[in-house]
């Protein structure tokens, strides 16, 4: 039976991390994260978890340690936001290259210069390529029931890779919302106990870490990429799991309104609920609009996508981080790679908001729809990739 | 070894990782040697110094004295200017 | 106190690394794995022990190994040794392991310091040892915090004006032993007793344990391979790398040298000071020998040696 519980999105991703009994945690605050990490070592204090906490001196270190203990055997989690996750950057690639399952929650915020507290998803856009499974959630039920998720997904045998859970910094981390948890007993049964295939034992020694020259390094690569193309299977094997749990319906892309839309907004995270409510405002006027969130940003789920457009044939596509010098944001350019390839006779054009934290309002994504749907009316995209919220 | 001889990615292990301890001894470095050791058995106190202080284990155990390990000895001279009875002797290396 | 007929045979470090020939990481591996009491896991920062030890798919080590990045041994060492802890907090399984962490002084005094100074201040349960060749060798012989005034490395290479390194050495085991731990120790693979023993001390401590382990290096400080352990002897005997243990703070000189050999003797069998014996720059000769003497006195002080 769930409980309602009112939980931050920090608390929330806390709150899983707990009820999935993981081993190690070696974590290091910065804001907006902290929560996660306080309300964590509150467990640990009050001895509610076995959990080993190392109270690292660095996010590098933190990573440095999760990957350590994650090669024992152990289930991993840490968190982490902006410079934090720029700093262990480089052990993120080695995270994911050696193969350890490790969960982590990031708490999207702006990276500096200059520096900046609030959300943006400019910290995990600029680590997109690490090789870790990249999860987005639009509130905080969604980050509680995909850290759960992410374990069952990460330590899959097929899959064997690090999960990022993301949450906009302050919008979600900081904001109370009514959160259904579930009973120990049933996520237990849901999760039970990490079974690592390897682990540093010295009564089956093994040797990680190896100097691969020319001659090796790209198929160990293309072994990654593998577990990359083995992971959507394997979250539509686990969502299921997760359905039969808790009743609720998990999969790589959400979609609002796309029976029958003509005209959509797809971006990832919190403002999808903001876009999902003005489309159902817009909706009872008659207008055909949809909202396309995809859950899952790493794999990007081209063939979900692809399956999710029906009659779609002007679409925004939102990014809440700028990729300098690029045509596109990090989001629309995978999005319009997807439709290209596919031969998708669709009109995109991209829109950069809420970078630092900028509000983006109801008012912002009507006026998106409505751009949208000029768009197709004309058939013209005058602008393709355009700035909404900041001052000229 | 040919590109064709290698392990495709489909075979190897994951993540790089290897599962052979010592497999090293496959790669033979004896011949990175330019002087080789000669032992003279007979004057071997079998005081072990040479066997401790050799980088490569490249020193033998027998019962009474030494051997050296040519298939992995690089030569590099320690074992004979560590010997405290000068029981070894570098050697040019013959090709 | 251990006889060499003692020490096991079995080699965890075998033979088929590509170590240089001589190299006294090598020798200290070897040294180190012979002094195991428990079944143990190693993790190795980057660098020359690490590199030529594991080229794919060969690798020189019999037991757990694991290398992530340069920097952060002791932060990976710390990961592992919770992880055992939580495993057997919720018996996984209870197995008794020693870990080891192996660090160059590139890896450790330098890029390394702040993950080792976490787990020292963390207190985890490990044993950290510095091998220390005075440069960063692996990438080339450049300049590291252990590279000692006056030597020659690429990034502080014997120019006209400057003549090697400026900068003086710094004191490693002082740093460690500000973190208050039980046991820190220096070493050299000469004096194999010595370090073998430091190596089962450090092993059975409760806690943080760290070696500094003098390597000699033939390519990087230029002399003959087969010099690498009659230099590891003559940095001892000039009074150059003295060698002394702190246990619970208290320090204590393990190796007397009351008839110092001139540290010349040591300088004078390495290329990298060959440039401190032309006349315009034999000033820095005697400049060493100062540094040697405040060093060995500040430390037998400390030690509580009252000898000249």
């Amino acid at each position: 039976m769930p409980k309602i519980m009112g939980l931050t999105g920090d608390e929330a991703i806390a709150y899983a991390a707990k009820q999935s009994k993981v081993d190690v945690v070696a974590a290091y605050p910065i804001t907006p994260q902290t929560i996660i990490v306080e309300a964590f070592s509150e467990y640990v204090h009050n001895g509610e978890v076995h959990t080993e906490f190392i109270c690292v001196e660095s996010e590098h270190s933190a990573m440095s340690a999760c990957v350590g203990a994650s090669l024992t055997g152990a289930r991993v989690f840490t968190a982490s936001s902006s410079q934090g996750l720029a700093l262990m950057h480089e052990m993120l690639y080695i995270a994911s290259g050696l193969r350890c399952p490790i969960v982590m929650g990031v708490v999207n915020r702006a990276l500096s210069a200059p520096i900046n507290i609030h959300g943006d998803h400019s910290d995990m856009m600029g680590s997109r390529d690490c090789g870790w499974v990249q999860i987005y959630c639009e509130n905080s039920q969604e980050a509680y029931d995909w850290v759960l998720q992410a374990f069952k997904i990460a330590e899959d045998h097929e899959v064997l890779l690090p999960v990022t859970v993301n949450i906009d910094g302050f919008i979600l981390s900081h904001a109370l919302e009514r959160v259904e948890v579930y009973d120990d007993s049933g996520v237990e049964k849901f999760l039970s106990v990490r079974n690592a295939p390897f682990k540093l034992d010295p009564d089956n020694p093994f040797t990680v870490g190896a100097l691969c020259f020319t001659d090796y390094y790209f198929e160990i690569k293309r072994q990654q990429e593998e577990a990359l193309r083995n992971t959507p299977t394997v979250i539509e094997k686990v969502n299921k799991e997760f359905e039969a749990l808790t009743g609720k319906k998990y999969s790589q892309v959400d979609t609002y309104g796309l029976e029958d839309a003509e005209a959509a907004i797809l971006c990832l995270g919190s403002t999808a609920g903001t876009a999902k409510a003005v489309a159902k405002k817009l909706r009872s006027q008659g207008k055909k609009v949809g909202v396309i969130k995809p859950w899952v940003y790493r794999p990007f789920p081209s063939e979900r996508l692809l399956q999710t457009l029906g009659n779609l044939k002007a679409l925004a596509v939102l990014d809440r981080a700028i990729s300098p010098g690029a045509p596109y944001g990090a989001l629309c350019s995978d999005v319009v790679s997807t439709l290209y390839n596919n031969g998708k006779q669709l009109k995109v054009f991209n829109v950069i908001y809420g970078l630092g934290g900028r509000d983006i309002t109801p008012f912002d994504i009507e006026a998106i729809f409505n751009e949208a749907l000029d768009v197709l009316k004309t058939g013209v995209v005058k602008e393709p990739l355009k700035f909404v919220g900041v001052r000229e | 070894m040919s590109k064709e001889s290698k392990p495709g990615w489909k075979k190897i292990p994951i993540g790089g990782l290897l599962f052979e301890p010592g497999s090293a001894t496959g790669y033979k470095t004896g011949d990175w040697r330019a002087f080789k050791p000669i032992v003279d058995q007979g004057k071997c106190i079998n005081c072990l110094l040479c066997w401790i202080y050799c980088p490569d284990a490249a020193i033998v155990r027998k019962e009474k004295f030494i051997d050296i390990n040519y298939d992995y000895c690089k030569g590099c001279g320690i074992c004979a200017n560590e010997c405290p009875v000068k029981a070894i002797t570098m050697v040019e290396e013959k090709k | 106190m251990v006889r060499l007929q003692e020490l096991t045979t079995e080699e965890k470090f075998t033979s088929g690394h590509r170590l240089c020939a001589g190299c006294g990481a090598g020798i200290i591996a070897r040294m180190t794995l012979k002094a195991l009491k428990k079944p143990s896991v190693v993790v190795n920062a980057t660098g020359c022990m690490e590199v030529a030890s594991t080229i794919y798919p060969f690798t020189s080590w019999k037991l757990p190994w694991v290398h992530v990045a340069f920097e952060n041994a002791a932060a990976v060492a710390s990961g592992i040794e919770s992880a055992y802890k939580a495993l057997a907090k919720r018996n996984a399984w209870d197995k008794d392991v020693d870990i080891i962490a192996f660090g160059g002084d590139g890896g450790t005094f330098d890029i390394g310091i702040q993950a080792l100074s976490g787990a020292l201040e963390r207190g985890h349960d490990f044993l950290y040892i510095c091998y220390d060749n005075e440069a960063y060798m692996n990438t080339g012989i450049q300049r590291s915090g252990a590279t000692p005034h006056g030597a020659s490395t690429t990034t502080s290479p014997a120019g006209t004006k400057i003549p090697g390194k400026p900068e003086f050495k710094k004191d490693f085991i002082g740093i460690c032993v500000a973190h208050e731990i039980k046991y820190a120790a220096t070493a050299s693979p000469a004096y194999w007793n010595d370090y073998i023993t430091k190596v089962q001390k450090g092993l059975d401590v409760k806690g943080p344990a760290v070696l500094h382990v003098f390597s000699p290096c033939p390519l990087g400080m230029r002399h003959d391979s087969e010099k690498s352990i009659e230099m590891a002897r003559l940095a001892v005997q000039t009074r150059y790398w003295p060698v002394y243990e702190v246990e619970d703070g208290k320090y204590k000189l393990n190796i007397k040298v009351p008839n110092p050999k001139p540290v010349i003797e040591f300088l004078k069998l390495q290329g990298r000071f060959r440039h401190l014996f032309q006349p315009q720059f034999q000033k820095e000769l005697e400049v060493i020998q100062q540094w040697v003497d405040q060093n060995w006195k500040r430390i037998t002080a400390l030690c509580g040696e009252t000898e000249e």
